[in-house]
C-alpha cells in the first residue's frame, strides 16, 4: 500500500474513533516553515480528550514542533510560519481573532528542562493564577495553590517552606512544581515536552504516575524519547518521522501492529 | 635525523634563547603594573595634597562646614582671609544634579533597554542600538554647550510663564542633560542584563498565558533586577564624577538647596574653577581642591566597587 | 474563564491594554533620546554653518606715496591708508565718535592685508587698490542675520548710522559672503572674525600623538600578559579588578594626577601637549587593556594549541599566532579610546591647557590647547559671533569622532569572522 492511501485509511480510521469520543484538539493539513525549511509537511491528527497521547519520533523529526504549535509557542520565532488548521475545542487557534494569552491558558505547557521562577514555591504556582485574575481573595488564592501542589502531588514535600525558593528543589521537585504551576489555571490540555528526559527513574516515575491522575481532568499530549514511557502512560500514540505524522492510533495497535515499516524499525529500535 | 647530541644542543639553545623571552615577559608584567602605579599615583597624590589642605583647614570643618566660599587673603589682616571651606553645599549639589540626572535616564534608559531586548526586531535593534551610543560618544562639552545655550533658557522661559523663579544656570538644566548623555550607558548594560536572563523562563511565563508585558514586569525584571542595579550605580557614578556639563551650566554659586531651579555648584565644577586661572601652589584655596578630588575619588570608587560586584556576582549566577 | 479563544473579557482588555502601554513606553523612550540627539546635533549644526562664510567688504584704498617709504615698505602705517579709504568713502562723516564707529566697519586685520599686497607688489604704490578686507564681526552678523537691523537699543551693537553705511556697501555690491578659509588655518584670536582653530586642533594632534604612542603599547602588552600569561592568583586578581575601577574614576581625577605629579613633582612643561598626551593616556589605558582582552579572547584556543604542538614557546605563539590574529580587535579599540580622548576637557583645564594661543603650537613641549578646550573657551565669550564659531568648532570635533569611529568600524568588519 503507498503512503498517501495508508495515511488516509489511518486517519479516516482514527478519525472515526476520535470522533467518537470527540477530539479536543484536531490538526488538519499542518505544514511548518522555519524561514525555506519545511519541519512539519501536512499532518492530520485529531486528539481524544481526557487521555495521554504521545508523540514519537527520532530527534528532528517535529513532534516538539508540533508541540509547541498547539499552544502557539512557535509565534516567538520570527522566522516560523504555520499552514493548515488546528482546532482546539473546534476554534481554530491560527484564527486571526484568536487571543493568545487566552489560548495559552486553556493549553498550558510543561517544558524539557524544569524553569521554575527564581520566586518562592508559593508565588510560583499563584503566578498563574494572579495574572490572569482568577481568584478574588487571599484564602482562595491559597486554597488553590494548596489544592494544585497536592494534584501535583508535591504537597507533602513542600507544604512547610512555601516561601522558599522554586530553585532551591530537586530537579524532580522542580518539574512537579512547573505542572503544579500549570495545571492552578485549569487549562483543558497539558502539553509536556520531554518533561522527564532530565529526570532520574524515581522521579520520573512520579510524574508518571501523576500523568494518569491528571488525565481524568485534563488531557495530556507528551513528547518522549522513551518508547517505554509511551507504553506505559499514553492510551494513544502518534510516530513523526523526518517532518511526517507516518501513523497514528491506539497505543498497543501502535507497539504491536505498526501497519508503516518505519514505526517498526523505530519501536523495534533500528531507527531512531 | 637529529643524533643525540645534536638535541641536547638544540634544548640548551632553547634554554638560552629563554633568556629574551624572560626580558618580555618581565616587559610585559611591568606594562601591567602600570595601571597598578596609576592608582597608587591618584590615591598617594590626593591624599599628599589633601593632608596639606588639611593643615589649614581641619578635616571636620571640611566635611560637615555648611559654607563653601574659598578665598585666599590678598593681604594679611584682610577681613575673612582664611575663607570657609565647607564641602556640604558641594556635597548636596553634586547629590541635587545626579539625582536629577538618573531621574531622566532611568526611566529613559530601562525602557529603551527592555524595548531593545524584549520587543524590537533584529533590524530595529541593529539601528537603534548604536545611535543611542552616539549619545555616550559625544564629547561632555557639547552637552555642556547645548545645556547652557538651549536648555537653561528654555526651562527658564517655561518656569517664568508659570510663574516660577528660576536661575539662568540652574540645577535642572545641567541635569536634564547630564541624564541624556548616560542613557546609553543604562540602556546598553540593562539591554545585556536582561538577555542573559534564560529564556527559559520567558518560555514558562508565556506558557501559562501571561502577556509579554507581564513576563517582563514579573518575571524577567525581578530575576535582571540585582544586574539592574548594578548598570544603575555605574551610571550614578559616571553622574557625580561629570565635569564639563556642570562646569558650563550649573555655575559656581554654592547654594545649599535642594530646589532644582537654582543655581547650585558640584564638586567637580569648584576643582575646575580652582584649578584654573592664577593659583599660588601652597594656599589652602589650591589645594582644597586635591581635597575635593579626593573625595569625589571616594564616592566614586565606592560606587564603582559595589556596582562592579553586584554585576560580575549577577553574571556568574547565570552563567 | 472564558469558553471562547476569540471571546475579549473586560479584564483581558485590560490586560492587553497594558500590554499596548508597555510597548510604546518603550518606543516613546526611544525616542525621546534620539530625538534629543537630533535636536541637538542639528541645532548646533544650524549655528554653526554660518561660520563657514564671513564677510568681506570691498575698499578702495589709495596707497598715498607720501604715507609710504618705498624703502621700508613695512613700517609705512598702513591702518591709516585703511581709514583713509574709509573716510574716503563716506566723506560728511566728521565728528570723532561716529568716525571711529566707521572704522569699525572692518576687522584690524585689514592693515596687515594690505600690508601683505604692497610687499609683494611695490609698484602698487601711488595707485588706487581694490581690496576685499574682512568686516568686523558685528557686520559679519547683521549680513547673516543674527542680528535684526533698525531696532535700536542696548542689546544691539549696530546703531542706526552703521546700518546706513552698511546699506550703502550694500548697493554698490561692495559688501559680500566668502568661504571662511581662515576659521580653519589660523589659531585663536580675541577677535572673532579673526579667530580660527588651527592651534587647538594642533594641540589636539599632538596630544592623541603621545597619548597613543604611550598607551597602546602599554596597553597591548599588560593585555597580552593578562590574558595569556597571568597565572590566576590573588595578585593578578588585584590587577584585574584595579584596572576595572580605573576604568570607571571620573576623568578630572586624572587631571589632578597630572597636575601633582607630571606638573609639580616632573617640573614637566605646563599646558604642553606632551603633559596633556600623558594624561589622556593613562586615562585611556583602561579602555584599551580591557578592549585588546576581549579581542585576545575571540581568537580560538586551536591557534594556540597548533602553534604550541609544533613546539612553539608559549611567547613564540602569541607573538607570533595570536597577536597578529587579535592586533584589528585591539586596533579598534585603541581608536575608540582615542576618540574619546580626542573629546576630553576636564583633565586639559587641571593641567593648564586652557591658554589662549594665537600661534598654531609646532611641538610637544610649546603651550597649547585642545579642541574641546577651544570650545569651552569660545563658549564662554560673549560675543554673538563666538556662538557661531563655537558651533563650528563642535561640528569639526564631531566630524573628527565620526571619522575615527567609522575607521573602527571598517577594520572591525574587515577582519571579523575570519574565525
Amino acid at each position: 500500500m503507498s503512503t498517501p492511501e495508508l495515511k488516509q485509511q489511518v486517519y479516516a480510521e482514527n478519525h472515526a474513533e476520535a470522533q467518537a469520543i470527540h477530539p479536543i484538539i484536531s490538526a488538519r493539513n499542518v505544514s511548518v516553515f522555519y524561514g525555506e525549511n519545511k519541519a512539519l509537511n501536512d499532518l492530520s491528527l485529531d486528539v481524544p480528550a481526557n487521555q495521554v497521547t504521545s508523540l514519537i519520533g527520532p530527534s528532528g523529526c517535529g513532534k516538539t514542533t508540533f508541540l509547541r504549535c498547539l499552544n502557539r509557542m512557535n509565534d516567538l520565532i520570527d522566522i516560523c510560519r504555520v499552514e493548515g488548521e488546528i482546532l482546539v475545542a473546534d476554534q481554530d487557534i491560527y484564527d486571526p481573532a484568536v487571543d493568545v494569552v487566552t489560548l495559552r491558558a486553556h493549553v498550558g505547557m510543561v517544558f524539557q528542562k524544569a524553569n521554575p521562577f527564581p520566586k518562592s514555591i508559593f508565588e510560583n504556582v499563584a503566578y498563574g493564577l494572579r495574572i490572569h485574575g482568577l481568584t478574588n481573595s487571599k484564602s482562595e488564592l491559597e486554597g488553590r495553590v494548596e489544592h494544585s501542589l497536592k494534584r501535583a502531588g508535591l504537597w507533602a514535600e513542600v507544604s512547610d517552606r512555601l516561601d522558599h525558593s522554586g530553585t532551591g528543589l530537586s530537579g524532580g521537585q522542580q518539574q512537579r512544581l512547573c505542572i503544579a504551576r500549570t495545571i492552578a489555571v485549569e487549562p483543558r490540555v497539558i502539553l509536556m515536552d520531554e518533561t522527564c528526559s532530565a529526570l532520574d527513574p524515581i522521579a520520573t516515575a512520579k510524574i508518571e504516575e501523576l500523568m494518569d491522575e491528571l488525565r481524568e481532568k485534563f488531557t495530556i499530549i507528551i513528547v518522549t524519547h522513551s518508547m517505554h514511557q509511551a507504553a506505559r502512560v499514553s492510551q494513544h500514540t502518534a510516530f513523526f518521522h523526518m517532518g511526517e505524522l507516518v501513523e497514528h492510533g491506539r497505543t498497543e495497535q501502535i507497539f504491536t501492529s505498526p501497519r508503516d515499516k518505519r514505526t517498526e524499525s523505530y519501536i523495534t529500535g533500528r531507527i531512531g | 635525523m637529529i643524533n643525540g647530541d645534536d638535541f641536547a644542543i638544540s634544548i640548551r639553545q632553547s634554554r638560552r634563547l629563554k633568556w629574551g623571552e624572560r626580558a618580555i615577559q618581565l616587559f610585559m608584567i611591568s606594562c601591567s603594573l602600570v595601571a597598578v602605579a596609576v592608582t597608587i599615583g591618584i590615591v598617594f597624590s590626593l591624599v599628599f595634597e589633601s593632608y596639606r589642605f588639611f593643615q589649614f583647614v581641619p578635616v571636620y570643618d571640611f566635611l560637615f562646614g555648611l559654607e563653601w566660599s574659598p578665598q585666599t587673603a590678598i593681604r594679611e589682616d584682610q577681613v575673612g582671609a582664611n575663607g570657609s571651606f565647607g564641602a556640604i553645599p558641594l556635597i548636596t549639589g553634586t547629590l541635587l544634579i545626579s539625582a536629577i540626572a538618573m531621574a531622566v535616564a532611568t526611566p529613559l534608559g530601562l525602557a529603551s533597554a527592555i524595548y531593545l531586548a524584549e520587543y524590537a526586531g533584529k533590524r530595529t535593534r541593529d539601528v537603534v542600538k548604536p545611535v543611542l551610543e552616539i549619545l555616550a560618544g559625544i564629547p561632555t562639552v557639547v552637552y555642556g554647550f547645548f545645556a547652557a545655550l538651549m536648555i537653561a533658557p528654555f526651562i527658564r522661559m517655561t518656569g517664568t510663564d508659570m510663574g516660577l523663579e528660576v536661575a539662568s544656570e540652574s540645577a535642572l538644566a545641567a541635569g536634564l542633560a547630564m541624564g541624556i548623555m548616560i542613557v546609553p550607558l543604562i540602556s546598553s548594560l540593562s539591554d545585556d542584563v536582561i538577555n542573559a536572563v534564560p529564556q527559559s523562563l520567558r518560555d514558562a511565563s508565556l506558557g501559562l498565558g501571561a502577556t509579554h508585558s507581564e513576563t517582563i514586569r514579573r518575571v524577567i525584571l525581578p530575576a535582571a533586577t540585582p544586574g539592574i542595579a548594578g548598570s544603575l550605580l555605574l551610571a550614578t557614578s559616571t553622574a557625580i564624577g561629570e565635569t564639563m556639563i556642570v562646569v558650563m551650566a550649573a555655575g559656581l554659586a554654592a547654594n545649599l538647596t535642594a530646589n532644582p531651579l537654582e543655581a547650585v555648584t558640584t564638586i567637580t565644577a569648584q576643582i575646575v574653577s580652582l584649578l584654573t586661572g592664577d593659583q599660588e601652589f601652597d594656599s589652602a584655596k589650591t589645594l582644597s581642591a586635591f581635597a575635593l578630588g579626593l573625595l569625589l575619588f571616594c564616592i566614586t570608587l565606592l560606587l564603582n566597587v559595589a556596582a562592579l560586584k553586584i554585576v560580575k556576582h549577577y553574571r556568574e549566577q547565570y552563567d | 474563564m472564558t469558553d471562547s479563544f476569540t471571546q475579549l473579557t473586560p479584564e483581558l482588555r485590560r490586560r492587553h491594554r497594558a500590554e499596548f502601554r508597555f510597548q510604546w513606553a518603550g518606543r516613546l523612550a526611544i525616542l525621546i533620546a534620539i530625538g534629543f540627539l537630533v535636536v541637538m546635533v542639528s541645532s548646533i549644526a544650524v549655528l554653526g554653518v554660518g561660520a563657514l562664510q564671513q564677510t568681506h567688504i570691498k575698499l578702495n584704498v589709495f596707497l598715498d606715496p607720501a604715507q609710504i617709504d618705498t624703502n621700508s615698505l613695512k613700517e609705512a602705517d598702513y591702518g591709516r591708508l585703511v581709514k583713509s579709504a574709509l573716510k574716503a568713502r563716506f566723506p560728511d562723516v566728521s565728528k570723532r565718535r561716529d568716525r571711529r564707529k566707521l572704522y569699525g566697519l572692518i576687522s584690524s586685520e585689514a592693515a596687515f592685508t594690505l600690508r601683505e599686497k604692497v610687499v609683494q607688489d611695490p609698484s602698487l604704490v601711488g595707485k588706487t587698490l581694490k581690496l576685499w578686507v574682512i568686516a568686523s564681526d558685528d557686520v559679519d552678523m547683521l549680513i547673516k542675520g543674527h542680528v535684526s537691523s533698525g531696532a535700536a537699543g542696548g542689546e544691539h551693537r549696530i546703531s542706526d548710522m552703521e546700518m546706513r553705511w552698511i546699506d550703502e556697501f550694500r548697493k554698490s555690491g561692495d559688501i559680500e559672503t566668502r568661504f571662511n578659509s581662515r576659521f580653519f588655518w589660523s589659531g585663536d584670536s580675541r577677535e572673532p572674525e579673526l579667530a580660527g582653530i588651527m592651534s587647538a586642533l594642533m594641540g589636539s594632534v599632538f596630544s592623541l600623538l603621545v597619548c597613543f604612542a604611550l598607551s597602546f603599547p602599554v596597553g597591548i602588552m599588560a593585555a597580552i600578559y593578562l590574558e595569556e600569561f597571568a597565572p590566576k592568583n590573588r595578585w593578578n586578581d588585584l590587577i584585574e579588578v584595579n584596572i576595572n575601577n580605573l576604568a570607571a574614576v571620573p576623568s578630572i581625577v586624572f587631571g589632578l594626577l597630572g597636575l601633582a605629579v607630571f606638573l609639580n613633582t616632573f617640573g614637566l612643561p605646563r599646558s604642553s601637549p606632551l603633559v596633556g598626551g600623558m594624561v589622556l593616556a593613562l586615562m585611556t589605558l583602561p579602555t584599551i587593556i580591557i578592549a585588546s582582552r576581549a579581542a585576545l579572547r575571540a581568537v580560538p584556543p586551536s591557534i594556540r594549541e597548533a602553534a604550541l604542538g609544533i613546539g612553539a614557546s608559549p611567547i613564540q605563539s602569541t607573538f607570533h599566532h595570536v597577536a597578529p590574529l587579535a592586533l584589528p580587535g585591539m586596533l579598534t579599540g585603541a581608536i575608540i579610546g582615542m576618540a574619546r580622548a580626542l573629546g576630553e576637557t576636564a583633565p586639559l583645564l587641571m593641567i593648564g591647557m586652557v591658554a589662549f594661543i594665537v600661534d598654531v603650537p609646532t611641538s610637544f613641549v610649546e603651550p597649547a590647547t585642545a579642541l574641546p578646550v577651544q570650545i569651552f573657551l569660545w563658549a564662554d565669550s560673549p560675543e554673538r559671533a563666538f556662538l557661531e564659531k563655537t558651533s563650528a568648532a563642535i561640528i569639526v570635533l564631531l566630524v573628527f569622532l565620526v571619522l575615527m569611529n567609522i575607521a573602527a568600524i571598517v577594520i572591525r568588519r574587515k577582519f571579523e569572522n575570519r574565525f
